[in-house]
């Protein structure tokens, strides 16, 4: 088998962040080759520099005879590589011919419709991908529309197709479809890169695996002889557990009650019968891969996305059908996963952001008129508290770095002295010392006998703070275990659907 | 005061070049573009008279614009001032000459209430409720009530139920009781500037001094930050587009009971587009709106006298408006340009390499 792509010691940092660090890949002819490992591995900044989009630093990538140095995605595509994005890039009003064809019509000025319709029909015969060239894409689901884009790719005379978490959007059905088309490009000699994190996909699809962790190609191992035991090994690593002191727990009531919570966001179901409480004193870990559901789940508590079915019960009184404004009052407090999106207003000043929660009420505001010198005081008080530098309330949000943003949304959801902390993500993208004031933050909280709810895709940080931890797989809960009874290699399974039978389970 | 001065530099560099671009154009027309903004100047300011009626002119324009920049803070572009302002009009000129036997300050207070409720109306109902239920664009639906309003002056002029009788299409004038007086005799100076530039300073303090201007400005800076902080967002932009139509009503009914006196027959009175290069040039700012509506007023009373004392057409100062708000767009699309590259190169790789993969 021939070497189709080689990549040799890619590093590419960005302020802060080693996001690649010498990785390594070799793709042969005709392999479907993974490359797996968890959010922020450096599985998208690999991708992306094969593909054009960033510059490496340092390294260098050849595709058969020919080095590659692209300045543009135009350059990577014109040298034969094919991309498909985790989201598509179709115009959904145009046919499915249409879209295929789109910035390299055949003709020139005149754009000959018969023969762009005939061309695609051939090369979805040519690959076996069952398509309508005259359908329109906007009426497609979401696995055709894929096939549109791979298409797109083979138009384009694409020697290698890179697919980004092809399976994040499908359901199962559509997962198997799309399996059975990577298996007869396979069949055809096409060498596959695709890109997951999912354990059981990769095992069943892949030749080899490369896996990532933490910038680094940790191996390349052939998926025939390997388990989803030592991917998972490989995928999570273990490096030393962040450390955080962790005083005995008191347990109390339970805060928060879930039963049978069901969730539609778009056309899927993103949660399905979740039930568990959240204890008083008690850090409640939610460990799960991006997508699975957890942060929908997180919004119908908060009241931004709504239950289809299920009851949410606040200190037992039932808040499923409240305003968020309602929740608020009772108690919820809730730091967002993107700060920037949801949690703060950037073009505010951080007074105005301080009581974005309370600024109708005394005494931030008496008679619809908001009175500037108590939030003055608040806003001076939180920010000593909380150490946000520079110290200027009256800086815009924008103008704060990441850390110190984030410190601005713990001190406003923290200071209203709430009965239930919901952290999504709450150190995503802060350095080693923002991190470790947050968390000692949420053990102070804990110690202080509030509830705690992490949402976090870092299983280092699930497994240093947690009491108990739920694992969220596909919208349900694979289980929930005390902390210490259970392995970070049996979380890491967990996340990726694999059942592990009888043990553990409460 | 180093934030104010930030806030000019951009209006003041746009309008300097545009200035100069007009001065170009002059040269190239074999005109002395001295002279002619000399006349431009004279005309504008030059004496009580001319500045009278600049002021005049600048009443409408400072609070339409108000209302256009009320909404663009909402995040919302209200392009349908003009309508609004035709629907102010409508009513104000209609108590104005209906309603007997009041005395001047209720008679007044009655029209002024009643066009801003109506124009309020005319842009909360339709296109508010409309972008906060299902989502419909307000730049198109302002736009088709603006025309639905001007058409529907048409209709009550022209042999409809408020034309005078005879045959011009004209409402008749309204009481003496429910006219403004004015400041300046023999000019269209009335003590609409009072309200105007009171309206202003409440304007202000709604927007930055209570909780309903900061809901308004969570919600157009990120709605969706607005909704995690309990703001109901989809009132809030029916709300926006309300007071910006009561805003724009006031202009028509300041307009009608202080210079015309009646409604006539025209197709626009150019005040309600011009609110919307008002709102722009002004960055929104409430005090802003009052030097960028005297800056256009200037320009179209100071145009006419360009153009008798040395042979520029007045559609200069068009020309020299295109070129403001080009220079002020292009300079937003610079600085959006700017971030993404910037962006691009330094910070998003760094939320990518945590949120992706």
């Amino acid at each position: 088998m021939r070497t189709c792509l080689e990549v040799r010691e890619i590093t590419k940092s960005f302020p802060g962040v080693l996001a690649n660090d010498h990785v390594n890949l070799t793709v042969r002819e005709g392999e479907i080759h993974a490359i797996l490992g968890e959010n922020g591995a450096g599985k998208s900044t690999l991708v992306k520099i094969i593909y054009g989009l960033y510059k490496p630093d340092s390294g260098s990538i050849r595709l058969y005879d020919q080095e590659l140095n692209f300045a543009s995605p135009r350059q990577a595509i014109e040298a034969g590589i094919g991309m498909v994005h985790q989201h598509f890039m179709l115009i959904p009003a145009l046919t499915v011919a249409e879209n295929v064809v789109l910035g390299g019509e055949p003709g020139r000025i005149h754009y000959r419709r018969k023969e762009n319709v005939e061309i695609v029909r051939q090369l979805a015969k040519q690959y076996h991908m069952e398509l309508d060239p005259d359908a329109k894409v906007g009426d497609l689901t979401v696995g055709l529309q894929q096939r549109v884009e791979i298409l797109k790719v083979f138009y384009r005379k694409a020697k290698l197709l890179i697919l980004d978490e092809p399976t994040a959007m499908l359901t199962p059905q559509e997962v198997e479809e799309l399996i059975l088309v990577m298996e007869r490009l396979r069949s055809q000699g096409v060498p596959i890169v695709f890109i997951s994190h999912k354990l059981d996909e990769v095992q069943r699809i892949s030749d080899h695996v490369t896996v990532m962790r933490a910038g680094k190609t940790v191996n390349t191992v052939e998926t025939k002889s390997t388990t989803p035991q030592e991917l998972a090994n490989l995928m999570v690593g273990r490096e030393v557990v962040l450390h955080v002191s962790k005083l005995p727990q008191k347990l109390g009531e339970p805060v928060l009650e879930l039963v049978d919570i069901v969730v539609s966001s778009g056309r899927n179901e993103k949660v399905k019968k979740v039930s568990f409480e959240v204890h008083r004193g008690e850090i409640f870990g939610l460990a799960g891969i991006d997508g699975n559901g957890q942060f929908e789940l997180v919004e119908a508590i908060t009241g931004l996305l709504p239950c289809k079915t299920g009851r949410i019960r606040l200190l037992g009184k039932d808040i499923t059908s409240s305003s968020v404004q309602h929740r608020t009052n009772a108690g919820i407090a809730y730091i967002p996963q993107d700060r920037q999106l949801d949690g703060l207003v950037m073009d505010f000043e951080l007074t105005e952001n301080f009581v974005l929660r309370d600024f109708s009420k005394a005494p931030f505001a008496r008679l619809g008129q908001m009175q500037v010198k108590p939030i003055e005081e608040y806003a001076t008080r939180l920010s000593e508290d909380f150490d946000v530098r520079p110290r200027r309330i009256h800086a815009l949000a924008q103008n704060l770095s990441g850390g110190n943003q984030q410190k601005v949304i713990l001190a406003r959801e923290v200071s209203r002295n709430p009965e239930l902390l919901i952290a999504a993500q709450p150190t995503r993208g802060l350095d080693v010392g923002a991190i470790q004031f947050i968390h000692n933050k949420l053990l102070e909280l804990r110690s202080d006998g509030k509830a705690i709810l992490l949402v976090s895709l870092e299983l280092d940080e699930i497994l240093a703070l947690s009491d108990r931890i739920g694992v969220f797989y596909a919208g349900r809960l694979m289980g929930i275990f005390p902390s210490g009874q259970v392995t970070r290699e049996q979380l890491g399974l967990l996340m990726t659907g694999v059942d592990l039978g009888s043990g553990g389970r409460l | 005061m180093n934030k104010i001065m930030k806030e000019l530099v951009t209006p003041f560099v746009a309008i300097i070049i545009a200035i100069l671009i007009g001065a170009c154009v002059m040269l190239l027309t074999g005109h002395n573009p001295l002279a002619a903004y000399g006349a431009l100047f004279s005309g504008a300011f030059g004496s009580t008279v001319n500045l009278s009626n600049t002021m005049a002119n600048a009443i409408p324009l400072i609070l339409s614009g108000l209302g256009v920049a009320i909404a663009f803070k909402a995040g919302l572009f209200n392009i349908g001032a003009e309508g609004q302002y035709w629907i102010g009009s409508m009513a104000a000129v209609w108590i104005g000459y209906s309603v007997q036997g009041l005395p001047p300050i209720l008679h007044i207070s009655l029209a002024v209430l009643v066009s801003m409720l109506a124009a309020g109306l005319w842009a909360g109902i339709i296109p508010g409720l409309a972008k906060a239920l299902v989502g419909a664009h307000e730049v198109i639906t302002t736009m088709m009530m603006s025309y639905i309003a001007i058409f529907l002056s048409h209709y009550m002029l022209e042999n409809g139920p408020m034309m005078q009788r005879g045959f011009v299409p004209q409402s008749p004038v309204i009481l003496p009781s429910a006219m403004l007086g004015k400041i300046v005799d023999r000019t269209q100076l009335s003590w609409g500037l009072v309200i105007a530039l009171v309206v202003c300073v409440i304007v202000y303090w709604l927007l930055y001094k209570t909780t309903l201007g900061y809901r308004l400005r969570a919600v157009g800076l990120n709605a969706r930050a607005a909704k995690y902080a309990g703001i109901n967002v989809s009132f809030n932009l029916v709300l926006a587009l309300f007071i910006s139509g009561m805003l724009a009503g006031l202009a028509g009914a300041v307009q009608m009971l202080g210079v015309q006196h009646r409604l006539y027959d025209s197709f626009s009175s150019g005040y309600g587009f011009t609110a919307i290069v008002v709102a722009i040039l002004a960055n929104n700012n409430p005090f802003g709106v009052i030097l960028a509506s005297i800056f256009f007023a200037a320009l179209s009373t100071g145009g006419q006298s360009m153009q008798l004392v040395s042979g520029v057409p007045a559609h200069l100062t068009d020309v020299i408006s295109g070129i403001i708000i080009f220079l002020i767009a292009s300079k937003n699309v610079i600085s959006i340009v700017q971030k993404r590259w910037r962006r691009r190169h330094t910070l998003a790789p760094v939320k990518e390499v945590q949120t992706g993969c």
